[in-house]
Formats: C-alpha cells, sequence, structure tokens
C-alpha cells in the first residue's frame, strides 16, 4: 500500500490522514477494528456474503433445483459473446440518456430559470416536480400503459389537435417502445434532478448573480460561468442516482412491455429475472447481473472521477 | 483519486480473503437430485382415517373468487371426513405461486401437496430434480388412468429424468380443463347475417365482411405478449395435422416448424394482421383493455381461453355470448389448443403421501367436478354430467366434443424451456410485419431442433 502522504497533499485530506497514520499518542491503533466490528459484521453477513454467493454461483450451470455443473467462466463467456444480451445492454444505454442525461440537463435549466425568475410558490412547484419520485415505479408503469395504449390518452391527445398520422400503439411499436419507456424515466428523473439542483443554486450568494449581471453576463452566461461550478456536487449527485436507476431498470420494463414488442425493450435487469427466475439458468442470470454491477461500478467511478477533476481545475 | 484507487485496492483483496474462504467452505449448489420416489401399488395406503394425525400443507394458486370459494368447501369436507387430518391451504397467484414455487420445493420441509406447472421449466425440472414423487402407485389404487383420459394425463407425465414431456410417469392431477376457442357476439354475427363459421373459409370471410361494416373482426390485444401464443395455435389448429403439433408442442423429435402447413400458418396469420382483422395497434393493447372492448360490444370475435368463462365475459354480454371450437381448416381435422388447469401433485419430501395423494383424489372426485361445474367453472373430466344451460352449454359441449375426439392439442410454450419468449417476441415481429414468415418459422425451428438434440444426446 502506498504511503498516502506522499501523494496526497497533507493540508488537503487532514482528517484521514490522521486516521490513517499513528493517531492520538498512546492510542495503539487496532481498536479501531473494534469500533467498527458491528457494522463490518452486518456488512460481511449481508453485502459481501451475498455478493461472494453470487460470485460462487457464476461459475455454475444450475437450474436453481437439480445438481448443478462447474463450467468455470463459461458462463463470462457466454455473456460477453451472447449476440442476443448485447441487445439488452445497447437498450440499456439507450435508457442512460433518457433516464439520466436529459433529466440532468432539463433539472438543471429548470432550476436555472426557477431560481432566476424567484417563482412565488416555489415550494409548491417543486412538490409537484418531485412527486413522481415517491409514487412506486410498478403504479407509474400502469399509469403510463394506459396513457400510451392504442386509445390512450395521449393518442386521443394527438387525434384532438390533427396529429392523427402520429397515433399508434406507442409500446407496440418496434421503433418507440424503448423510446417510450425513456419518456416515462424523463417524467420520473427531471423532478429529482430539479430539486438537488434547486437545492445547490440556493447556496450560491445573490450577489454573484448580481455582480454577474453588472459585467453584462446574460443567462447562459451567467448559467455557465455561475451556476453550472455551483451544483457540481449535486450534478453528480444526480447523475450517479439517476445513471444506476437506468443501468437496473426493471419494474417500467417488465410492467410495461415484457421487453416486447419481439425484443425491441430488453434490458440486463429483465434478462436476470427472466433467466435466473423463469428459465431456470440461474448460473447465466447472476452473471449478467454482475456484469451489469461491474457497468454500474465503472459508470458511478467515472462520474466520481470526472466531478472532482472538475473540482480541481 | 488516489484514495479511490486504494479503496478499490482494498475491496479486491477483502474480496479475494472472504472468496478463498468461501471456495474452502462452500460445495456446488444444487443437490444430486436423481429420481424421485416411485410408489408401488402394493404400497399404497388408501384408507388414511388410522394413520394418526397429519396436518398437510397444499400450496394451490386458486386465488379468483368462485375456484377460490370450492376449494375452502372441498378442505372442509376433507376434513370432515378424515378428522384426523388437517389442510393448511397457502393461495398464491399463479405467477408468484411459479415463482415461490422454486424456492418452497427445494426446501427441507416443502409443502405437501403442489400445484405445478405442466411445462418442462416447472413440472419438468422438479421431475429432474427429483423433488416429486410418481404418483403411478396411487393412480392404480384410485383408478385415475379410467378416470382422467390420456390427453389429461399426458399433460402432467414426464419420464423420470424429466426429459420427456408427455409420456412415463403420472406426476399430478388436475381439476379443470381449458381450451382456447373462439368467443363470438351472436348479436354481431345476425347483423352481418352470417352464421358461426365452421371452417376456415367461412370465417375469412366473416372476417372480411366485418371489416366491412367497419367493426374490429377480432378483438386482440398483444402487448403482453402470452395472447400471441394463443392467435398463433389457434391459426395452426387450422392448417397443422394434430399429430404434428403435438410432436412440437411437446418438444419431441421428429417434427419441424417449416412444413409447409406451418408455413401456411404463419402466412395467414401475418395475411390477417395485414388486413386489418385484429384490433388497431394490436401489439400496444393489453390483454385485458382487449377482452374489455370484446365484453363492452367491441369486436365480433375473441380468440381466448375458457377461463374467461366464470366471471369476465358472462356478466357482460350475456345472452350475446357464444363460444365455439377453432373452424375446420385445410387439415381437415377438428384442432383445439388446450390443456388442464395445474396438475396437483406431491412433493417427494412429503412424509405424508397416503394423505397428499386420497386429499388430490378427493379434490378431483366427482362430486369435486360438480361442485366446480356449479360454481361456472369448467372441470376436466365429467362436464357432460353438468346441469348447465347458455354459453356454459356451448363450452361444456365443445369440451366434451373434444375430449371424445381426442382433438385436445397442448400449448406450444411447453416446446422448450426458452419456447415462450422464442415465440412470443417472433409472433409480435411476424405480425407486426417486421418478420417475415419464413424467418419467424426458421426461429422457431432454431429453438426447436437446438433443444431436441441436446435433449435425445445428453
Amino acid at each position: 500500500m502506498p504511503d498516502t502522504s506522499t501523494v496526497a497533499p497533507a493540508a488537503r485530506k487532514p482528517l484521514r490522514e490522521g486516521r490513517r497514520q499513528a493517531g492520538p499518542p498512546g492510542e495503539p491503533r487496532r481498536v479501531a477494528y473494534l469500533y467498527v466490528a458491528p457494522a463490518l459484521i452486518v456488512f460481511a453477513l449481508f453485502m459481501a456474503a451475498p455478493l461472494v454467493y453470487a460470485v460462487w454461483l457464476s461459475f455454475f450451470e444450475w437450474d436453481g433445483l437439480s445438481a448443478s455443473t462447474w463450467v468455470g467462466l463459461g458462463n463470462y463467456v457466454d455473456v460477453l459473446t451472447d449476440s442476443e444480451l448485447r441487445a439488452p445492454f445497447l437498450h440499456a444505454g439507450v435508457l442512460v440518456v433518457f433516464f439520466s442525461f436529459i433529466p440532468v440537463a432539463l433539472g438543471m435549466l429548470i432550476a436555472g430559470l426557477m431560481t432566476r425568475a424567484r417563482l412565488r410558490g416555489l415550494g409548491f412547484f417543486r412538490t409537484v416536480l418531485f412527486l413522481p419520485q415517491v409514487v412506486a415505479l410498478t403504479v407509474v408503469a400502469v399509469a403510463w400503459r394506459k396513457i400510451y395504449e392504442p386509445d390512450g390518452s395521449l393518442n386521443d391527445a394527438l387525434r384532438a389537435i390533427g396529429l392523427d398520422s402520429f397515433a399508434r400503439g406507442w409500446l407496440g411499436d418496434e421503433n418507440f417502445a424503448l423510446a417510450s419507456i425513456g419518456v416515462v424515466g424523463i417524467w420520473v428523473g427531471t423532478g429529482l434532478c430539479t430539486v438537488l439542483f434547486l437545492a445547490g443554486l440556493s447556496k450560491v450568494p445573490r450577489e454573484l448573480y448580481e455582480s454577474a449581471r453588472l459585467d453584462g453576463a446574460g443567462f447562459f452566461r451567467e448559467f455557465r460561468a455561475v451556476s453550472m461550478p455551483a451544483v457540481r456536487g449535486e450534478m453528480a449527485v444526480a447523475l450517479t442516482l439517476t445513471l444506476v436507476a437506468a443501468l437496473r431498470t426493471f419494474d417500467l420494463v417488465y410492467v410495461m412491455t415484457s421487453g416486447g414488442p419481439g425484443y425491441a425493450s430488453t434490458v440486463p435487469a429483465y434478462e436476470v429475472y427472466d433467466r435466473a427466475m423463469q428459465k431456470g439458468e440461474v448460473g447465466t442470470g447472476v452473471t449478467i447481473a454482475l456484469v451489469l454491477m461491474v457497468l454500474i461500478l465503472l459508470a458511478t467511478m467515472l462520474i466520481n472521477r470526472l466531478s472532482e477533476t472538475a473540482g480541481d481545475a | 483519486m488516489s484514495g479511490t484507487r486504494r479503496q478499490i485496492g482494498r475491496v479486491i483483496a477483502t474480496g479475494g480473503v472472504v472468496l478463498a474462504l468461501a471456495t474452502a467452505a462452500a460445495c456446488a449448489p444444487g443437490d444430486d437430485g436423481g429420481s424421485g420416489t416411485e410408489t408401488k401399488k402394493e404400497d399404497v395406503n388408501t384408507d388414511i382415517s388410522g394413520v394418526g394425525d397429519v396436518t398437510l400443507t397444499v400450496w394451490d394458486q386458486e386465488v379468483r373468487g368462485e375456484q377460490s370459494k370450492v376449494m375452502d368447501q372441498l378442505n372442509t369436507a376433507f376434513e370432515q371426513k378424515y378428522p384426523n387430518v388437517k389442510i393448511e391451504r397457502v393461495s398464491k397467484s399463479f405467477a408468484d405461486l411459479r415463482k415461490t414455487l422454486r424456492l418452497a420445493i427445494t426446501n427441507d420441509e416443502p409443502p405437501d401437496v403442489v400445484q405445478a406447472n405442466n411445462g418442462r421449466s416447472d413440472m419438468g425440472q422438479f421431475v429432474k430434480a427429483g423433488l416429486l414423487q410418481s404418483l403411478d402407485g396411487y393412480a392404480e389404487a384410485y383408478g385415475w388412468a379410467d378416470r382422467f383420459p390420456d390427453s389429461v394425463r399426458a399433460l402432467a407425465s414426464y419420464t423420470d429424468d424429466g426429459s420427456t414431456f408427455g409420456e412415463g410417469n403420472l406426476y399430478g392431477v388436475p381439476q379443470l380443463g381449458e381450451m382456447v376457442g373462439l368467443w363470438y357476439n351472436k348479436a354481431k354475427l345476425a347483423k352481418l347475417k352470417v352464421d358461426p363459421p365452421k371452417t376456415t373459409e367461412e370465417f375469412e370471410k366473416v372476417l372480411q365482411a366485418a371489416k366491412d361494416a367497419g367493426e374490429v373482426p377480432i378483438q386482440y390485444g398483444d402487448l403482453d405478449a402470452w395472447p400471441g401464443i394463443h392467435m398463433f395455435g389457434f391459426v395452426q389448429n387450422q392448417f397443422v395435422p394434430r399429430d404434428d403439433i403435438r410432436t412440437l408442442g411437446f418438444g419431441r423429435e421428429g417434427g419441424s416448424w417449416e412444413s409447409d402447413e406451418n408455413v401456411e400458418t404463419a402466412q395467414t396469420l401475418a395475411d390477417w394482421a395485414d388486413k386489418g382483422y385484429f384490433s388497431d395497434d394490436f401489439n400496444g393493447l393489453g390483454s385485458d383493455p382487449a377482452w374489455q372492448n370484446f365484453a363492452k360490444g367491441k369486436g365480433v370475435f375473441l380468440v381466448q381461453g375458457t377461463w374467461m368463462l366464470a366471471e369476465d365475459l358472462v356478466p357482460a354480454l350475456g345472452d350475446d355470448l357464444g363460444f365455439m371450437l377453432p373452424p375446420v381448416g385445410p387439415s381437415g381435422e377438428q384442432t383445439v389448443t388446450g390443456g388442464t388447469g395445474l396438475p396437483y401433485a406431491v412433493t417427494d419430501a412429503s412424509d405424508n403421501a397416503d394423505v397428499a395423494a386420497a386429499y388430490i383424489d378427493f379434490i378431483t372426485n366427482e362430486d369435486a367436478m360438480k361442485m366446480m361445474a356449479d360454481a361456472g367453472q369448467l372441470p376436466v373430466v365429467d362436464s357432460d354430467q353438468a346441469n348447465v344451460s347458455g354459453v356454459r352449454a356451448e363450452v361444456f359441449d365443445a369440451w366434451n366434443q373434444v375430449n371424445s375426439d381426442d382433438a385436445l392439442v397442448p400449448y406450444l410454450d411447453y416446446a422448450t424451456p426458452d419456447f415462450y419468449d422464442t415465440l412470443t417476441g417472433n409472433v409480435q415481429k411476424l405480425t407486426a410485419g417486421d418478420e417475415s414468415p419464413d424467418d419467424f418459422l426458421a426461429a422457431l425451428e432454431e429453438d426447436y431442433s437446438g433443444f431436441v438434440s441436446e435433449n435425445s444426446g445428453g
């Protein structure tokens, strides 16, 4: 292990430094483990052990019932080379745009506008925007399924304004099913992002905006120079939360399309369920879950790194 | 950043240690199941009044109103007949039962009697893992072979390695029968001035006439994907000989999805979709809204199971509702897709197999069938005894005819463990015009032939 002090300047992380190094005089270092032991045991039992067991399972071909066969890395090879599984992962990538990037962008814009305009009844709008977050996703899915029906309210609205040619069975159309699920993601995610950014922006002293305006900054300039840097932390949180939600989407797909039409809206989490619970391919299902977990881990690390780098800059 | 890297290093190190420990301690998941118990007739005890106090745990999926009440009544009657037996009933919906049963049945103390889904991914795997008891001895003792026709017993029979479906040992006995037929709106047919169509040719004429009259010819919603199995099966019933469908449906060697008859089937289904014989945007319409539309008087036909009978369609449409078997097509045979309700099976670990079998016999005897018929359910046997009228009589008569003609073919998704996904996904593509009939059948054939060669080889 490298000595932290040689890498990170002591001035930046004094607290960590203290804990890692000798500690206060006279106190043996190892006793610290006693303090963390309860938490560590809980962590080991309920987080680490199941994870390790999952990794263990991924080396087997197992139907969940009868004897299993050791296949080594076979499941991983299958998952990474199976063309049927490439589609679900690609779909998850598409959903990231809908669940994460668009809500973050929209949330930023709405928050910026709301802060600038000094709205009356801000609390009310905040509540309304946040509402989708507190509704269970299965309920959301059922509601939107009705909206997207061939005779649902979306198509009714389109027909009412003369856009009959746009009306369709949204979830039954190969080209629109995934995007239709994505739109629900925007609806759910935007509120969360907006509220996060509003909180971030409220920390910015009014004077900063005033001086920016005095310097002749317009909305976008002000946005870029004052608002954006102020919410960098919130941005990382929003991106992480929404990205994780996007990559592990299950409920919306399960209720709205069950992966259809054809295989147009399959996602990895749905495949995990389908293989492990429905088809009795526990090994493959667990392997997909682990690959998905690694992907999510990588994505969140990347976000953290980017936001830290931006912070250092 | 270095902090992050260091943390990761630690996580990996810790993980490695834990993994090493786990590897040392753990063994491969799952047991060597071997084959389940096979009780001989000589070992069977049919008089269970003397076995002492027994609590029998029963897992069923009859959560819906009428049938659930029937089950409660039957359980009470059984307890009255055998005061030494107490029934503990656990009732879950079909989907919940499927998921939880997989876990419960591998438990050290599983339920005694379970309603197991017939297909390969459920009952087949349970049999393979040795988790269910062969009921052959009991079947002989209780005379189930005489009571239940071959087609019914085949749907709960597997060879004891679980590889062949439809023959071998009997693993369960069902209560209810079901088939996917053609519901129709009598008032609409009268308005179109046509009789219920008996042949495919007549049927297509009615469909066109309905279309021309501005009606929805067939209410069909395939957003939930499973209705596609029934719609494809309904067309296939008319074109493909029964025995070919059985070979394919049971996933046995020797069939082909790319036969001329299957090509005609796929082409016809695609044509119907293309000609607008189904509801608009059917792939975006749920199955519930579809049948609800039909119940509200929108649509001339509905291809659906007889499970719709008791509580869904009759109250809405009353005397306007009619039921018939699929039209007879070029195959020249009356064929219908269907099967049984989930069979009641006995778990291998149950210590009370004699009691369990007596219970199964009791809930499927003549009195029980009559109770179910009175409650509006279609009993798997004895439906000819039932005193019913109206559309119920049409359904019951059709079922009797099917059984006496041996016209029943299995659900196609039984074919292979993956076939549900393969068939539903590709039917959606075929009907949407995204896939040609040839590509559609090639996809089915690939799944089927891959499974068949693996299944027979290993």
